[in-house]
């Protein structure tokens, strides 16, 4: 405790050692005069900021302007800056996907072997695969025919085209989920909270055909039905599939669809600000040491005496 | 300081010497770095990751093609 009391004096003498020399440099170049009028500006200055800052804390302004209602901020397991994508959580939130979101939403950015090594082995990526019909031709008589998919086709569309994706959702078009979470205001938050948010109208809002009342979404009516219930599926490493669970590992899912290079890129972000971290002390030092010399002389005017 | 004049008496004061340190150093160094790097990135995200997780799911083929 000593010690590092003492050590904390030590580094505090040498800052004020600095400070002093600093000023002293400063005061070579300087009047008297300038200083009173600096000191002036500091204050002004600073009583301006506490002002600033005093308004901005007591101003009551709440921002109901608009009608909707902005998603919280989740704790997802990859927000820091050097977190990654749980990827335990992608592997559920594709089961989820394939499951129940594949029936009406497309994900035509993606194809099966993008998901190898991210959040399943080879051998069972291609076993996925080959469960789905996958369209290919034309074969030699110029008609299309099906196959078992494979590691390089794209997930299959649930709908040939968006005219029969309307015809077949009462006019509204399931948005392709390649990159929702960067397509929407609030990312995975806003995700989550469509997907856990219904709810019956409040009073004064009226029920509508075909649309359901959910607070995140813009305008409050939406077209998708709610899609996860407790125990609308299975996971297969037995986790319970509850409505939050299923919803955090499909908006976990859908963020590494939208930015699959997301973990690289914070991994090479932390070495990059490391290295550029240790660069700005060699710097620092290196321009001290070349402005030594122009920082500690001294310019005198000495009138002639004979002029 | 004698650590130092030697330091520089061996590699820093020719150029070809210089050049060589010059080199061999930034190999060592980017591999140090970038080594000791990944290990935190491993450890601060210990169990997320798919080289954490992917004992579960492959059982003994994986090791052969990788």
């Amino acid at each position: 405790m000593a010690y590092r009391f003492n050590r904390l004096r030590d580094i505090s003498n040498r800052l004020q050692d600095v400070v002093k020399m600093q000023s002293r440099l400063a005061a070579t170049a300087t009047e008297d005069g300038m200083k009173s009028n600096r000191s002036l500006w500091f204050a002004l200055g600073t009583l301006a900021a506490g002002g600033l800052a005093t308004g901005y804390l007591l101003q009551p302004n709440v921002k109901a302007a608009d009608l909707e209602l902005h998603p919280p901020h989740f704790p997802w397991v990859h927000k820091g800056p050097f977190s990654s994508l749980d990827h335990a959580a992608i592997r559920r939130g594709y089961e989820v996907y394939r499951q129940v979101c594949a029936a009406c939403h497309s994900m035509d950015q993606l194809a099966y072997r993008h998901l190898v090594n991210v959040a399943y082995t080879e051998d069972e990526m291609k076993a996925i695969a080959a469960d789905a019909q996958i369209e290919d031709g034309p074969d030699d008589d110029g008609n299309m025919f099906s196959r078992p998919g494979k590691l390089s086709d794209h997930f299959p569309k649930p709908y040939p085209n968006e005219q029969a994706a309307r015809a077949a959702n009462a006019g509204a078009y399931p948005p392709d989920l390649s990159l929702i979470t960067s397509a929407r205001h609030g990312g995975e938050d806003y995700v989550f909270s469509i997907l856990t948010g219904y709810e019956d109208p409040p009073g004064g809002c009226t029920e509508k055909e075909d649309l359901y009342f959910n607070p995140y979404f813009p305008g409050q009516y939406i077209a998708m039905a709610p899609a996860l219930y407790n125990d609308v599926m299975e996971y297969s490493d037995g986790t319970p599939a509850t409505i939050s669970q299923m919803a955090k590992d499909v908006c976990t899912f859908l963020k590494w669809a939208a930015e699959p290079e997301h973990d690289d890129r914070k991994r090479m972000g932390m070495k990059a600000l490391t290295l550029l971290g240790m660069l700005t002390f060699a710097s620092y030092y290196y321009k001290r040491h070349k402005w030594s010399v122009l920082k500690s002389r001294k310019i005198v005017y000495r009138p002639s005496p004979h002029s | 300081m004698n650590l130092g004049r030697t330091i520089y008496n061996a590699l820093f004061r020719r150029t070809s010497t210089f050049v060589v340190t010059i080199v061999v150093g930034g190999f060592i160094f980017e591999r140090v770095f970038d080594e000791g790097m990944d290990n935190v990135w491993e450890n601060m995200n210990r169990g997320k990751l798919w080289n954490h997780i992917k004992h579960r799911y492959a059982e003994d083929a994986d090791e052969a093609d990788e």
